[in-house]
């Protein structure tokens, strides 16, 4: 089947070319059809490439179909790279990829644009596939500016509320300050190696001096590149307002793949990153900061959206903070577990929202577990996930995290585990505030409320499985499994001491132990403060205490940024405009035009029609000539 | 022939203070005419001056493509002049006069 690893990118894309152009003369129905269709034969052709990998029967393959750029000493082919990583990258893209887009047939029925929606959906699938595929970095680049792409065009899908407009450019401009970060890493990999080629690369690091300046500036570009993609501290404020997309979207972009993109791109490169313990360091310090920052604003926020939408940027912390632990295939199992459950969340969250006639607001909420069965059962499971409860899959990755952690430091540990019981604690709340209690909203909505038609409920259970048994891939050892995905992924990991656990099973025992009997209790209070209290969330612009109001106003970093970058660069922009396109260009410009002008006023009165004149001076001339002539 | 050359050699001098007079004269017709008929005669006038001047250097130098330009150069007027009073037909039809003032409009 490795022959028809083109296939898996070129569907989608086809599915892209077909929707896009046809955009106005295909129905609805047949739109989604065929964008479904291209996903599902794409996740079918990577499911028969996963079983030989994982039987050991295919080895780790490169196949180059073009020579891309030929120039000089650079030669860059067109190839993709199939071995664990990408397997592991390509089966969420394609499976949690088809889900949603089976889910959004339904959310997306009543919608205008529903084709163009699927287009842009299917040419997000295809940059994605390209993005995880490429085996070397210059594909990469180009996957992953596609999905730049396709995320500002999915965010600002309704394109006539100025507010999404300007949330999908957000996006797109910080997303670009990373690139620039990635792109220059790139650059300097090519000049240090003379090639992009991952087999290149990596096979090739003998010369480098671990620690030098050569190494962490290139690990620490890319990890710039990784932030923007991955909303990381300082460049995540896009992805809260990354909410304004359909919520599909958000389920599949901004939060199962997409976001993952950076963690994929330092796994990837985890033999550099070894080499720069340094980058280690500050990614460490970037994750748990970011993972607790976001944990913390995610406590207070009121939207049903927002609040997952912090919890992701907490969870991609969570990530980073394990690849500066060194544990890469810990941060990639926490990437496959958070896709499971985060996109269960998102698209519950989406099938909560359809019943409520689009509202967000949870304190409207309430009391929806009657109505929404099957979105209740599948919330509360990926809930439990998230929140790190066994057998559930967050439970696993999380765990894992935390034991590298305390490996490291305790403190560390601690740290994390304080963003763990965030994470409980206001999973919990929406959860209560949600499907609890009464219901708060209008009467017209009470009318309305229903459960969601069979094709979105069907991703909801498929990926509630998933968050329930999703875990079992990665049992550690200490509870009798052997931790079969670390073992999976080892071909393309470097090993490190940290890879390996350094704890006894003692200490192992008791800091699961500890961690999940601490989330039980935060379980606990939470279910006492929103369910046995039935408090409700004060309204906006009610006296709140200091901390909340810095809480919920995000700790004012949009403002912050707004007054310190994007400010004095309007002013910039005003002055240069004001004094120098205005007054040197356009004068330049103008000049001409005038001096043309007026040059041309005078001379035009000499062809005043006297045939006479014209006579004479063309005599005049050619007397004029001959004299010239004979003086010169 | 050599008869005939040797009869205006000595003259040559004469045929170039002719033409040049002729030849003024043309121009001299073509500035101060208002006539478009006049100004095509002066123009004819002075092509011809310089036909009788090549036709009197040819014989001089002995050389016959000097007259053959002349030919060349009486077809093309011929053609030329036919296409002016042609011009000029029209220009009467709808002026009503051949007084070169009547083209004043032609301009920007």
């Amino acid at each position: 089947m490795i022959e028809l690893v083109w296939l898996i990118p070129i569907l989608p894309l086809l599915g892209f070319l077909v929707l896009g152009i046809g955009n106005n003369k295909i129905s609805k129905s047949i739109a989604g059809i065929i964008a479904c269709g291209s996903i599902l034969g794409a996740f079918l052709i990577v499911l028969s490439l996963l079983i030989p990998m994982l039987n050991g029967t295919l080895q780790a393959t490169t196949i180059s179909y073009f020579e891309w750029i030929s120039t000089g000493k650079i030669s860059l082919s067109f190839s993709f790279l199939v071995d664990p990583l990408s397997i592991v990258m390509m089966t969420i893209i394609t499976g949690v990829g088809f889900l949603i887009h089976l889910y959004s047939a339904g959310y997306m029925s009543h919608d205008e644009g529903m084709t163009r929606y699927f287009a842009f959906l299917n040419l997000f699938v295809f940059s994605m596939l390209l993005l995880v595929m490429g085996a070397n970095y210059l594909v990469l680049f180009a996957g992953w500016e596609g999905v730049g792409f396709c995320s500002y065009m999915l965010i600002g899908f309704w394109y006539k509320n100025q507010n999404y407009n300007d949330a999908a450019k957000k996006a797109f401009i910080m997303n670009r300050i990373g690139d620039l970060g990635f792109l220059l890493g790139m650059l300097l990999i090519l000049q240090t190696f003379g090639s992009l080629e991952y087999s290149a690369i990596f096979s090739n690091t003998s010369n480098i001096v671990p620690n030098s300046n050569l190494i962490i500036a290139i690990t620490f570009l890319l990890f710039i590149g990784a932030m923007g993609k991955s909303a990381q501290i300082p460049l995540y404020t896009w992805l809260p307002d990354a909410m304004a997309g359909p919520t599909p979207v958000s389920a599949l972009i901004h939060a199962a793949t997409m976001v993952t993109a950076g963690i994929y791109v330092i796994v990837r490169s985890n033999v550099l990153y070894n080499l720069a313990p340094a980058t280690l360091e500050i990614i460490q310090f970037v994750g748990i900061a970011t993972a607790l920052f976001a944990a913390t604003i995610g406590l207070v926020q009121n939207d049903i959206k927002k609040v997952l939408a912090y919890s992701t940027v907490s969870q991609l912390g969570y990530m980073f903070f394990a690849i500066g632990l060194g544990a890469y295939s810990t941060a990639l199992f926490h990437v496959v577990t958070h896709a499971f459950f985060k996109a269960l969340l998102f698209l519950g969250a989406g099938s909560v929202i359809h019943a409520m006639s689009g509202e967000q607001d949870i304190r409207n909420m309430g009391g929806l577990s009657k109505k929404l069965p099957i979105t209740f059962i599948t919330f509360l499971l990926a809930t439990l996930a998230i929140s790190g409860i066994p057998p559930f899959a967050g439970f696993f990755s999380k765990d894992e995290i935390l034991a590298h952690a305390f490996e490291k430091s305790p403190l560390l540990w601690g740290l994390g585990l304080v963003g763990a019981l965030m994470t409980t604690f206001y999973m919990f709340r929406l959860f209560f505030l949600t499907f609890f209690g009464t219901f708060r909203g209008t009467e017209d909505q009470k009318h309305h409320l229903h459960e969601s038609p069979l094709s979105m409920t069907i991703p909801l259970a498929v990926l509630a499985l998933l968050s329930t048994i999703g875990g079992f891939i990665g049992i550690p050892e200490v509870l009798g499994g052997n931790n079969w995905f670390k073992h999976f992924l080892t071909p393309i990991i470097s090993s490190t001491h940290s890879e390996s656990h350094l704890l006894s099973h003692s200490t192992e025992w008791i800091l699961m132990g500890l961690s999940v009997g601490a989330v039980l209790l935060t379980i606990i209070i939470t279910y006492i403060v929103y369910v046995s209290k039935k408090s409700i969330p004060s309204p906006d612009h009610s006296s709140e205490g200091v901390v909340h109001k810095l809480l919920s106003n995000k700790y004012y970093i949009d403002e912050i940024y707004e007054s310190i970058f994007v400010k004095p660069m309007y002013q910039l922009s005003q002055l240069l405009h004001q004094f120098f396109d205005l007054k040197i260009i356009d004068g330049i410009v103008n000049g001409f035009g005038l001096t043309v002008n007026k040059t041309s006023a005078r001379l035009k009165s000499i062809q005043d029609g006297s045939l006479g004149f014209y006579l004479f001076a063309m005599v005049g001339g050619i007397i004029l000539i001959l004299i010239f002539n004979t003086i010169l | 022939m050599n008869n005939f050359t040797q009869l205006i050699a000595p003259n040559l001098n004469n045929y170039i203070i002719l033409c040049s007079i002729l030849f003024t004269i043309g121009v001299l017709g073509v500035l101060i005419r208002k006539n478009i008929i006049i100004i095509f005669m002066s123009i004819e006038l002075m092509l011809n001056s310089i036909n009788l001047l090549l036709t009197a250097f040819s014989v001089h130098h002995g050389e016959s493509s000097g007259q053959v330009f002349v030919f060349f150069i009486m077809a093309v007027a011929a053609a030329e002049i036919t296409v002016g009073l042609a011009i000029l037909v029209m220009i009467y039809r709808n002026t009503g006069s051949v007084n070169i003032e009547s083209l004043k409009n032609l301009k920007w």
